[in-house]
């Protein structure tokens, strides 16, 4: 099998699982046009819980053997939380919040 | 039209940032693994995934088979399973929308449209729809500069991809800000630390998620049983 044949597979294989895990509910619960109430109510309560794991998991692979391990990240999110608070510009705070953590990166 | 289209475009500037820079880093991961623009340009239209791109340009130089990149593809994408639950009549009132709905629910798209009020004198389905589309188009943009630029990146762009993390802490203190009911949030934060500390960071996402799910509904269950003893 030549590289392009190989890669071409590869994508459309990710491409297809993604999409499917995607419409798992769908199949699950969709047949019917209406999910169970108890389904609803959860999808309802999940974005916020969804949010706060999507930080952390952005944030997992923090170390605290040495100063760069994690200060670096952990100056940066504060900045971003508290600009989002103060400014609430969601420009302003992803980016200058980026910017300083490529800066810290190199400097800590 | 052009109202849906002025607003999502402004409800979607977060994720342009983002995803700018991400779908960039993923195209000069690409592009220095051998494979062009065209390739960026495929990828990026059928997957629409950033974390699962960064892992293919691994599968393609790994020499990989079907089941590992399926398997894979689970284990980093598996948190999608639930992303559906939130939208599932929405969705399905979209008629011939639908499918690409479920196609681009990303992390950031789902989080942008779980936000989303309906607006005075626009469409929300259209509106849902332009969000999503936007997304795809700013994603594939990004990773087709990326792979264009290569290695001729005109700066060092290493930690440019904290501008996701910045995403979703700017998405998470706009839901904390938003309501009072903080108890989803704080769920999420103690059980993904949780998992984190027991599984590792490479395991954890997809238990902290069920176990999330698990204490939503169990604490949801107690607060409407209260709350009828006091109808009662």
């Amino acid at each position: 099998m030549d590289n392009n044949t190989h890669a071409v597979i590869m994508i459309v294989t990710v491409a297809i699982v993604t999409f499917l895990l995607r419409a798992a509910p769908f199949i699950i619960f969709g047949k019917s046009g209406n999910p169970p109430k108890s389904i609803k109510r959860l999808g309802e309560l999940m974005p916020s819980m969804v949010m706060a794991v999507l930080v952390i998991y952005c944030l997992k692979d923090l170390h605290f053997e040495a100063l760069s391990g994690f200060l670096p990240a952990i100056i940066a999110s504060i900045i971003v939380v508290a600009l989002h608070v103060w400014k609430r510009n969601p420009l302003i705070s992803i980016g200058f919040g980026t910017a300083l953590y490529m800066f810290l990166i190199r400097v800590i | 039209m052009k109202n849906e289209f002025r607003y999502a475009l402004r409800r979607t500037t977060p994720v342009f940032c983002g995803y700018l820079f991400l779908g960039m880093a993923f195209g000069v991961m690409l592009e220095n693994a051998g494979y062009g623009i065209l390739w960026a340009l495929f990828a990026s239209i059928t997957i629409f995934s950033g974390s699962m791109q960064y892992a293919l340009v691994g599968l393609l130089t790994g020499g990989t088979g079907i089941i590992t990149a399926a398997i894979m593809t689970i284990a980093i994408n598996g948190r999608y399973l639930f992303y559906g639950l939130s939208f599932i009549e929405k969705f399905l009132s979209m008629g011939k929308m639908c499918p690409y709905m479920i196609f681009s629910l990303t992390d950031e798209t789902y989080s942008l449209l779980c936000e989303e009020k309906p607006q005075d004198n626009m469409n929300e389905k259209r509106v849902f729809f332009l969000i999503a589309s936007l997304d795809h188009v700013y994603w594939i943009f990004g990773s087709v500069l990326g792979a264009f630029l290569g290695s001729a990146l005109p700066f060092d762009a290493k930690g440019i991809d904290f501008a996701m993390t910045a995403l979703f802490l700017v998405i998470f203190t706009d839901q904390w800000l938003a309501t009072k009911d903080h108890k989803p949030a704080i769920i999420g934060i103690v059980c993904s630390l949780v998992t984190l500390f027991i599984l590792g960071p490479d395991k954890f996402i997809i238990p902290a998620m069920l176990f999330g799910i698990a204490l939503l509904i169990l604490t949801d269950k107690k607060r409407s049983e209260k709350g009828v003893k006091v109808n009662g």
